[in-house]
């Protein structure tokens, strides 16, 4: 019971802040905008936060998390942040266009928003809601299911800052955009960035986010992050996720494919608190493509849960996906993902993989594949699977010279390499490697810096002033 | 340089390698033959290092030193080398990293500095020869997607790299068609020196005529019950083992 009332409480004060905010979260938006968020509020109300007595949720205990009394910076703040001498890039080769996130708010060297010589925006969500009202009128909310949880209820009702992108038609952007999500802060607070991230026909774009905390402080981050990519039209997404053990990461992503889009999406957990990636697809178009490769390591007692579900509404698409998880200690891990294949939807192609390795008895996975089909001409499949390294692996290794745990070591990389080498870039590819090994040995801490960044020999440099935010 | 004193092995409580004898000395070759069942591969995996057997009884000194008190790595850092009757696919580990790093950690336990790069693809290069792999092996995952033929040939490329001082080949013959048995042969007989052994596990006298042995053993319910030399596989060959079970009931029954 007393569970309960805690949960009523954040929920409340919650209800309360969007009242007393109002017109701070209405800012620069249009009338149908509000109308959206007063939906969205009412919603966050009806259905409030989501508790392991919902299926989607049985497994994943959300309540303890809401209990830190966090605080909400609902208040843009002035900000003088020097980002590249916070960044430098480690990454041989590796030329990116690079964002950041700190806190939940967007923090520039120069401008909040750029447009690029082909028109591409890339920058603050808060700022484009005032130069560019009428992408995010008519993007906003359009992808996002509200009802899905109240998280999604509730970050759209908060919806003020994030990443916003923009690629207008047929434009290839070659440099990446890599988006730094931060939190580093002395005290708990709870942030909802909202991104926006549309790609239009027969354009493509890749890119890399890093999902970063700096501080072993009580943080919770509920991400919200709509994409649409129209026809023809490619999106390559990887996502790194390294977070200290006080933080808790809600990252919920809809993405909207129209005919012939390509969604190729890499989620690698190297480190997480507690983190929920919920990767929601529309396969809304003919001849869609969505590839979906996941891995995740987890010690000690992290948690760490990925749902995803595809959803095939029209005929002749393509979806894939392959998740894999090498689990510790005591960590827990989470795998759900389903895919529906509506009536429409002849000729699809569906394939689901979910494979874990646990190292320890007290490891848990709890992982549930599963198809949903109403078209009678289609080809899917689903699998999963839980267990230990090989021991004949493990024996042949050792017969050769390998020590027993460089044999270990050997085998958990070459399991998380079938996921490592789909990344498409390959300079982030051998990088990304570098990190996963480094993880497997027990090297990586999540104090190092943004795992995009990391090097060794200087760990933590980011000297940003807080009291300039 | 390996003995073999009244070895007695079991696993789930049943035995299979009872009061088993053998001595190899540098230079030798020695072929254990013998019908299913017999305990050949267990013995060969006793002796790697498997750790699946318990040794009830006996003892193996390999170079004078109590082989059954050391881990599998350290037995092939000491020159010990077990060709697979089943090799193991790795998907994942290249073979260019799987043995770079076999190499390497041998050398570190001999007190030798890692091998260079462009010397280690040298090598490399240099042992694929020997057994006439013509693919690309080096960025080909451990065994994975290998014929018959390959893995086998890969054994060999292995103990190649590795220089073993004793080398057991557990069945290396089965599954090859004669070509292929030709060349895993020549190469196992291109290796040999006056100061390796090497311990060829078989059942037929086929791969013998390529590898000649100093001694044959013929072993029948998990011991060694008739030795020879190479003549006594040729008459096995033609008697089959009925004769030699013919022959132990009839002692059996003086």
């Amino acid at each position: 019971m007393e569970q309960i009332t805690i949960d009523i409480s954040l929920k409340d004060k919650m209800l309360a802040l969007f009242e007393k905010n109002k017109q701070l979260l209405f800012k620069n938006n249009s009338k149908s905008m509000i109308d959206i968020k007063n939906n969205a509020i009412a919603k966050f109300n009806e259905i409030g936060f989501p508790h392991t007595k919902l299926e989607e949720w049985r497994l994943t205990n959300i309540e303890p998390y809401l209990k830190a009394e966090y605080q909400h910076h609902l208040q843009t703040k002035p900000i003088d942040v020097d980002i590249e001498s916070i960044f430098q890039c480690e990454v041989p080769d590796l030329d990116t266009f690079v964002v950041v996130l700190f806190n939940g708010r967007y923090i520039y060297k120069h401008t909040p928003l750029t447009k690029l010589d082909n028109g591409t925006i890339i920058g603050s969500f808060e700022k484009a809601l005032e130069e560019y009202p009428e992408i995010i009128e008519k993007h906003f909310n359009k992808y996002a299911k509200n009802d899905k949880n109240g998280f999604v209820a509730l970050n759209t009702a908060f919806a003020q800052d994030g990443i916003f992108i923009y690629v207008p038609q047929n434009i290839i952007v070659e440099q990446a955009i890599q988006i730094i999500n931060i939190i580093n802060t002395t005290e708990e607070v709870f942030v909802q960035p909202r991104n926006l991230f549309i790609v239009e026909k027969n354009s493509s774009i890749t890119l890399v986010s890093c999902d970063h905390s700096l501080t072993q402080t009580n943080s919770f981050s509920n991400a919200v992050t709509e994409i649409l990519i129209d026809e023809n039209a490619q999106l390559n997404h990887i996502r790194v996720q390294n977070k200290g053990k006080n933080s808790t990461l809600l990252n919920t992503t809809f993405v909207e494919q129209k005919n012939y889009a390509m969604l190729t999406s890499n989620v690698l957990t190297l480190n997480s608190g507690f983190i929920r990636n919920d990767l929601d697809i529309s396969l809304n178009g003919e001849g869609c493509e969505a590839n979906l490769y996941g891995i995740y390591l987890a010690d000690k007692t992290q948690f760490v849960d990925n749902h995803t579900f595809v959803d095939h509404l029209l005929p002749n698409s393509n979806s894939k996906e392959l998740y894999k998880g090498i689990l510790d200690d005591k960590a827990k891990a989470v795998f759900s993902g389903k895919v529906m294949v509506r009536r429409d939807a002849q000729k699809t192609n569906a394939f689901q993989a979910n494979k874990n390795i646990l190292l320890t008895d007290e490891a848990t996975i709890n992982t549930k594949p599963h198809l949903e089909i109403y078209a009678d001409d289609v080809k899917c499949s689903h699998g999963a699977t839980v267990g230990q390294l090989d021991n004949e692996a493990m024996f042949y290794l050792r017969s050769r010279g390998l020590g027993e745990d460089c044999a270990r070591m050997l085998l958990m990389y070459a399991f998380a390499d079938e996921v490592i080498n789909k990344i498409p870039i390959e300079a982030l590819r051998v990088r990304l490697g570098n990190m996963v090994s480094k993880r497997l040995r027990g090297e990586l801490s999540v104090c190092d810096q943004c795992v995009m960044h990391c090097h060794s020999k200087s760990p933590t440099q980011f000297n940003i002033d807080l009291s300039k935010l | 340089m390996l003995q073999i004193k009244h070895l007695r092995v079991s696993i789930n409580q049943k035995e299979i390698l009872k009061d088993f004898n053998l001595e190899v000395k540098a230079g030798e070759v020695h072929a254990i033959m013998g019908p299913n069942g017999t305990g050949k591969s267990t013995l060969a995996s006793v002796i790697a290092g498997r750790d699946i057997f318990e040794v009830t009884e006996g003892e193996i000194l390999y170079k004078g030193k109590n082989l059954l008190d050391l881990p599998p790595e350290t037995r092939a850092r000491e020159g010990i080398f077990l060709g697979f009757q089943y090799p193991v696919e790795i998907p994942g580990v290249s073979m260019a990293n799987f043995m770079k790093t076999a190499v390497n950690e041998i050398r570190k336990y001999k007190g030798l500095e890692p091998i260079g790069g462009a010397d280690f693809l040298k090598l490399m290069e240099e042992k694929k020869k020997l057994v006439e792999i013509q693919s690309k092996l080096n960025n080909r995952s451990v065994n994975e997607g290998f014929s018959g033929g390959e893995k086998k040939k890969n054994e060999i490329f292995q103990m190649a790299m590795l220089n073993p001082t004793l080398s057991i080949l557990d069945e290396t013959d089965s599954g090859l068609d004669i070509d292929a048995l030709r060349i895993v042969a020549n190469g196992v007989n291109k290796l040999r020196t006056k100061d390796n052994a090497t311990v060829v596990i078989t059942h037929y006298q086929r791969l013998l005529d390529y590898i000649v042995p100093d001694f044959v053993h013929v072993m029948y319910d998990g011991k060694i019950v008739k030795s020879g030399d190479k003549h006594l596989a040729i008459e096995l060959e033609e008697k089959g083992y009925d004769w030699i079970k013919q022959e132990l009931e009839a002692n059996a029954s003086i």
